[in-house]
């Protein structure tokens, strides 16, 4: 009897009318907890009922507490007929389990039907007594913090950094159910509202258990995703970095982390100095037998219980609760990949099973931004991509298939990572997109090496890569510098000496999915860059279909990105950061949008223009045409030059820094390893001595990439834009934030429409996106579009649905150009990936045993021949890194006339077949928040700020109340008179955010940080007038004060945090 | 292809202020856009007409959800589904009850029920005030009225607190209420020239000296603490009691000797002395006619264009300045103090007093 939970209720307003004879309504509540429920009076005739009930109590497991909400349910009494529901409240609980967090929940909370929408409010009281729970085996993990900020929160330490924790939880779907045919749409909702908030209750409970086993207090950049599989089911997994956190005391906390833009990182600020307490936890993967016994933790006042070394792990008490048994090989045959075994699978799920603590298996960390000196190099991206046929028959009880389908992914994106000369994958996220029993699972990060100091010792791994690093390269650099070996590169890359500190070998480009750190160098501001794609497909069903889409997918990445260094190129920048690439499939096409910031990295060498080139140089017109295309990228250059103001330093003395002298290679001619060598004096592309793009145009398709290469519209004056959590370039934010959410369907009534065609109205919809929200928000200038995060579906055929959550934060002009002068560093490179990595993976492939890109599975057949064996996963085969490159290549000719090439060979990270993509919606972070906590409250509503980032300008983040993860369903059959699908969609958007701020105000807090809208599933029938639609929110909730009301008492932060940062 | 769906949500509600006046205008989607495009907003910011569009919907829909709360001000304060910073809340307010003075002068003093509401169309037409604004108004008239009516206390004060409205605007709305509860006339065509602010300014003279609110404050409080509608209507003792000012005019000896007071002290200092003095009779028995029948609800309807007809106009026919008009009323109202058997002066300050405002204010072109 762990715990007891009180609830009390104590009014309502707003209440709808629910008796028209009186215009009034006799309402009572319900609250429930798990099997026992409470009633209230009824207040008789009235809209505002003041209940003043008495306390509630529940007694219940804490198990229970953390998966189960409470509910209450407002219902109008009826003397004759059945009670009327008018609507409900789910709480959360979790945040009163931890002792740091909130420790009252009391506040209005919006009375919310799943027909109706909100329908008045309710006054609630709840509070937990939680027992201490001396029992070792237990199964609830209360006390673990969880974070979706994607960086060491405000005000805490990392003690030591665990790594990976991930789970997952299937269930059917109440909508597919049989009773679904027979219950109201209303009760249908509830159910699987309900159930999904059990799912994650239990989800996070599992993950926290995992955390404690390992011996962290937290979870860091948690990310919980919902899959919608229809029929076959409804998965919740999630993901995280598991963490020791040790809260800083009020003073010290305020020093150590001011904000970038006025302050450093967070407490990251502190590692430096005694580094020896932040230690990664990852081990190699042992083999079986008990785990070692933790270590002891430095900080003692949040360290877990020890556990008993004979506990089951993890993964198998996730396993038990399904009641499956864990033997990979009878795991592995659901559906009709049954039989067909890949070698490397087996492997992987001996490891699983061996393994104590498989976690450790993955080295990777979801955080995107980290303390000073905690990366040391940066590899590139990595990903993964994988295509499934969803099991038509579901069979609950078998989770392990979705475990074991992201355990090939998670170990192709360890072996990319190896294969770059990287230990660890940051930034790392996953995803999903599914259209009927189709799955695409995606999984992308950025491989690194992390500083050995914060490793502890006897992680092998990473101390004999480290050992050249052991010099720490300057810290505004080092970041850049390649991780691999350079004479032996998994990949042809071209490198020059770090133009900043001279003495390593940086690449050309770099792409990365974390943010950019806060000390590197950058020339110039950044900018949003972004490829969008359409690729039609036929209509298929099954495996055909699967086929189909993994056939497609080699050639999106390549186009993707190609698109994106080309654009790159066009803005003279040479490394993007936030990297998120998204392919959405729908029954008739996929779409793929990647967007990054690009900025301009010091340490990297300048890049290359891009030149032009016809195929027939023959034709005199042809020859004019080419070169009136050149003088408007040039001029398009020149511009963006100037607008962004990059102006390099023109140190570089060729003598000193110039690029290695290797021969360039184009990539016409595919060989299996490298490509032939076409020396670029041959062609005349010299760019200023630079490399320089080839863009080759033969034909109209090609003219029409050229110009809508030179078409995106850079933002208006005043307005800046980035998919990262800060500008680079801007660092004084001003207060004013407003964060909005968008979405936008398009229907395609031409029902012939050609890719090409595709191509320009995706790239229409996004740019009139974006212009859209420059005008609306047209008063705030100066401002910058922050963590511009788009996401794309194909709800239906002939559907786009491009759905964006973004803020725009006001910033001073007057001091735009001014950085702290500490932060001059730069950070490591990465290499960028620049053509898809085939060359890595050519070379990963031959060289290395298990590096293998691509797995497609679900295909049926697959036509390409591959050079070994195929492995084949759950019936998908998985190709070959060779087999695609072939294939790219081939097609690249063959198919893309007037296809991009590239001059230079980018190192690129390994994305699989699949290439990078991701998901994550959570804030990027820093963890320095500042926000304002305003409360213009007239009357009794606290003004609550939300922001995706993970901080609020301007002020400070004193307290972190705990996760909001929120799951609503709003369904209608009076479309019309709630004003069509955008009325439906814009109230209940509406909704969303009132509960959000609802909850929050409820717990004590006055913002939400890292918020995400992570699920928008809309379905329509205008026919029916009908619609229903699916949202996920998710953040954290914090009390944050103005930077200047704290000030006083701590000392001033900005000042200390960066001498603090500088040490 | 077609934008199916289109939605901008902010978690502080945007609301730009001129798309707002549009909305409340009546203007549809697309002549907002068409005016907005007139306006120049396209001009100093690079958009597409397409942009404005999208714009203006999403403004439209989010007024419309916002409607309902408008309907009970109080509701905006403490309502989770918008979150708007106070200031943007008090504007939304203002303007939403704000009205257009041709209209309400169009229904100033009308019944404000179903049968008015039928001839909004005409009004529309007649004032181009669109349809839709005007049933906006008019549903404001009407919900003000229907929630004052039931309360008790001072009327501004109860329009103020119930509808979070300025001042000035509770004002107005409260000569809108009590127009209507005394159904006053003013639709006639004399007294077309009068504005909606005259009538404001003469409904705020009422209001503050004949109704029972108004002696509640300096006379009688207790006795009348227990009146309903104490601001709406007038003080009916009062009104009995104006039916002894009847003396000033069929008593011939105190007319004459009234009349022989006011000429004695506006000798020589008007150029319209002549007409004064030979009107007399006829201005002083059509004010006393007036204050005398009062007491028929027929009559209080007439008040104004009584008034006009038997007071305004003929001096006006004589063109007296407005000058001349304040030194008349000023010396007829003192000098009835000196009648020695004129016992009820206290009443007729009370009646004089809210005349003289009220001429003042009318006596214009």
């Amino acid at each position: 009897m762990p715990g007891k939970l009180k609830a009390k209720i104590v009014a309502g307003r707003h209440l709808p009318v629910m008796d028209r004879a009186s215009d009034l309504t006799d309402a009572f509540v319900e609250v429930k907890f798990g099997n026992t429920t409470f009633k209230t009076d009824v207040c008789p005739k009235s809209l505002n009922p003041q209940w003043n009930s008495e306390w509630f109590k529940f007694e219940v497991d804490d198990e229970d507490l953390q998966d189960e909400p409470l509910q209450i349910t407002v219902l109008d009494h009826d003397t004759y007929s059945a009670n009327d529901a008018i609507g409900k409240v789910y709480i959360d609980i979790d945040p009163l389990l931890c002792t740091e967090a909130a420790s009252i929940i009391s506040g209005w909370f919006p009375i919310y039907d799943t027909i109706h929408g909100i329908r008045g409010e309710i006054n609630v009281l709840v509070k937990v007594e939680l027992f201490n729970d001396l029992n070792r085996f237990r199964q609830s993990s209360c006390g673990v913090k969880f974070f979706c900020t994607t960086s060491i929160p405000y005000s805490y330490r990392a003690v030591m950094v665990h790594g990976f924790v991930e789970e997952l939880v299937v269930n059917e779907d109440p909508e597919y159910q049989w009773i679904d045919r027979i219950r109201t749409p209303r009760a249908s909702n509830e159910a699987r509202q309900r159930l999904i908030s059990l799912m994650s209750g239990e989800l996070q409970r599992k993950i926290g258990l995992k955390v404690l086993e390992m011996g962290g207090n937290a979870v860091v950049g948690y990310l919980q995703c919902f899959d919608l599989e229809g029929e076959s089911g409804l998965v919740v997994r999630a993901i995280g970095t598991a963490c020791t956190l040790e809260k800083f005391s009020s003073g010290s906390a305020s020093i150590t982390c001011p904000h970038p833009s006025t302050a450093p990182p967070s407490n990251a600020c502190n590692s430096p100095k005694d580094g020896k307490e932040l230690v990664f936890g990852e081990e190699l993967p042992l083999s079986s037998g008990p785990p070692t016994p933790f270590r002891a933790l430095p900080s003692s006042s949040s360290s877990p219980p020890p556990f008993s070394p004979s506990k089951p792990c993890s993964r198998q008490s996730s396993s038990s609760d399904t009641d499956l048994s864990l033997t990979p090989k009878t795991g592995m045959g659901s559906g009709g990949s049954a039989g067909k075994e890949a070698g490397p699978l087996k492997t992987l799920l001996r490891q699983q099973t061996q393994t104590t603590l498989e976690q450790r298996e993955f080295p990777f960390f979801t955080l995107t931004s980290f303390p000073p000196g905690f990366l040391v190099h940066v590899g590139g991206v990595v990903s993964a991509r994988s295509v499934k046929l969803l099991d038509r028959i579901h069979n609950p009880d078998e989770p392990e298939t979705r475990d074991a389908w992201w355990e090939e992914i998670r170990q192709e994106i360890k072996s990319h990572a190896k294969a770059l000369g990287c230990h660890a994958v940051v930034g790392y996220s996953e995803n999903t997109s599914i259209c009927e029993e189709v799955c695409i699972l995606s999984a992308s990060g950025t491989a690194a090496i992390l500083n050995p100091r914060y490793m502890r010792e006897g992680c092998l791994d990473v101390g004999s890569i480290d050992h050249r690093f052991d010099d720490p390269s300057p810290p505004n650099c080092g970041f850049c510098h390649i991780p691999y070996d350079e004479l032996n590169m998994p990949f042809p890359a071209q490198l020059a000496y770090c133009y900043q500190c001279r003495r390593q070998k940086v690449p050309d480009v770099l792409f990365t999915t974390i943010d950019l750190p806060a000390e590197a160098a950058v020339t110039g501001k950044g900018c949003l860059i972004q490829a969008r794609l359409c690729r039609l497909k036929k209509k298929a069903q099954g495996e055909v279909n699967a086929t189909a889409i993994s056939n497609l997918l080699p050639f999106m990445e390549y186009e993707l990105h190609t698109q994106l260094m080309n654009k790159l190129k066009l803005r003279s920048m040479n490394a993007l950061f936030g990297l998120h690439i998204q392919i959405s499939v729908g029954e008739n096409m996929l779409l793929g949008l990647a967007s990054a910031t690009g900025v301009y990295l010091t340490a990297l060498p300048a890049p290359g223009g891009i030149q032009i080139a016809g195929k027939t140089p023959g034709d005199l017109n042809n020859e004019q045409h080419v070169a009136a295309i050149q003088k408007r990228i040039n001029d398009a250059i020149a511009k963006n030059k100037e607008l962004y103001q990059i102006n390099p330093p023109e140190l570089t003395d060729e003598g000193v820094g110039s690029p290695i002298p290797e021969p360039r290679q184009r990539s016409r001619i595919f060989r299996s390893h490298s490509e032939s060598s076409d020396e670029l004096s041959e062609l005349d592309l010299s760019h200023g001595k630079k490399d320089a793009f080839v863009l080759e145009i033969d034909d109209t398709d090609a003219v029409e990439d050229i110009h809508s290469l030179l078409t995106d519209a850079p933002p208006p004056a005043g307005f800046h834009s980035c998919s990262t959590e800060t500008m680079p370039g801007i660092y004084n934010w001003t207060s004013g934030i407003q964060m909005f959410t968008s979405v936008r369907v398009l229907r395609l009534n031409n029902t012939n429409l050609t890719n090409q065609g595709l191509n320009k109205i995706f790239t229409d919809l996004c740019e009139n996106l974006l212009k859209s929200f420059y005008f609306k928000l047209r008063s705030t200038v100066p401002c910058c579009l922050c963590h511009l995060n788009f996401t794309v579906a194909v709800p239906e055929e002939e559907l786009v649905q491009v759905s964006v959550t973004a803020v725009a934060m006001t910033f001073d002009k007057d001091q735009n150009q001014e950085k702290p002068p500490e932060k001059a560093t730069t950070k490591g490179g990465s290499e960028t990936e620049d053509q898809l990595q085939f060359p890595l993976e050519l070379s990963a492939d031959s060289s290395s045993t298990s590096p293998q890109p691509s797995k497609i599975s679900g295909v049926a057949e697959n036509t390409i021949v591959s050079t070994r064996a195929v492995s084949v996963d759950y019936g998908s085969f998985a190709d070959r890194c060779s087999t695609w490159l072939e294939l790219l290549r081939l097609k690249a000719h063959t198919i893309r006339r007037g296809s991009v090439k590239t001059s230079r060979r980018t190192q690129s990270l390994a994305h699989s077949v699949s290439s990078l993509e991701h998901c994550s919606p959570l804030p990027e972070g820093r963890s320095r928040s500042l926000c304002s906590s305003r409360s213009f409250g007239v009357g009794s509503v606290t003004m609550v700020k939300m922001t995706p980032l993970s901080f609020l300008p301007g002020t400070r983040i004193i307290k972190y109340l705990g996760i909001i993860n929120m799951f609503f369903i709003r369904e209608t059959t009076s479309l019309r008179e709630e004003g069509g699908v955008s009325g439906f969609l814009h109230s209940f958007i509406a909704e969303v955010f009132a509960m959000v701020r609802a909850h929050v105000a409820a717990l004590g807090g006055n913002a939400v940080v890292s918020y995400s809208m992570k699920d928008c599933v809309l379905m329509e029938n205008p026919n029916k007038n009908q619609a229903q639609c699916l949202i996920n929110v998710s953040g954290d909730a914090v009390i944050c004060v103005r930077e200047t009301d704290q000030e006083q008492t701590t000392n001033t932060g900005q000042t200390c945090g960066t001498i603090d940062g500088a040490t | 292809m077609a934008v199916e769906l289109d939605v901008f949500v902010g978690n502080t509600t945007i609301m730009d202020e001129e798309v707002y006046q549009l909305w409340l205008d009546g203007y549809t989607v697309n002549d907002a856009v068409r005016a907005r495009m007139e306006g120049g907003v396209l001009d100093e910011f690079d958009a597409t007409a397409d942009v404005l569009l999208s714009d203006t919907m999403d403004q439209y829909r989010t007024f419309q959800m916002c409607e309902r709360l408008l309907h009970s001000p109080a509701k905006l304060a403490n309502q989770l589904l918008f979150q708007i910073p106070p200031h943007r809340q008090t504007m939304l307010i203002e303007r939403y009850y704000a009205f257009d003075d041709v209209f309400v002068r169009e229904v100033l003093g009308k019944k404000l029920s179903k049968g008015t509401k039928k001839d909004l169309d005409d009004i529309s037409a007649k004032t181009g005030v669109t349809l839709k604004s005007c049933r906006r108004q008019f549903d404001n008239f009407k919900r003000i009225f229907k929630v004052v009516e039931e309360l008790k206390g001072p009327l501004v004060e109860n329009i103020r607190q119930h509808f979070l409205l300025s001042d000035k605007l509770a004002r107005d709305y409260a000569a809108i209420v009590f127009f209507a509860n005394n159904r006053f006339e003013t639709g006639k065509k004399k007294l077309q020239y009068i504005t909606f602010q005259d009538f404001a300014f003469c409904a705020g003279q009422l209001i503050n000296n004949w109704t029972v609110g108004a002696v509640g404050e300096g006379l009688c409080k207790t006795k009348n603490n227990m009146v309903e509608d104490m601001d709406v209507d007038l003080d009916k003792e009062f009104l009995q009691e104006l039916k002894e000012l009847k003396v000033l005019i069929t008593d011939k000896d105190l007319l004459d000797q009234h009349k022989s007071l006011v000429c004695t002290a506006l000798r020589g200092k008007t150029k319209a002395f002549n007409e004064m003095e030979a009107n007399f009779k006829n201005l002083s028995r059509g004010l006393v006619n007036i204050a005398t029948k009062l007491t028929n609800t027929k009559d209080v309807r007439d008040f104004f264009i009584d008034l006009v007809e038997k007071f305004i106009e003929p001096c006006r026919s004589d063109r007296w300045t407005a000058a001349d008009v304040k030194l008349y009323l000023t010396h007829y109202t003192n000098s009835a103090h000196i009648l020695d058997t004129f016992k009820h002066q206290v009443v007729w300050d009370r009646y004089m007093g809210v005349i003289k405002s009220c001429i003042f204010k009318m006596y214009h072109d």
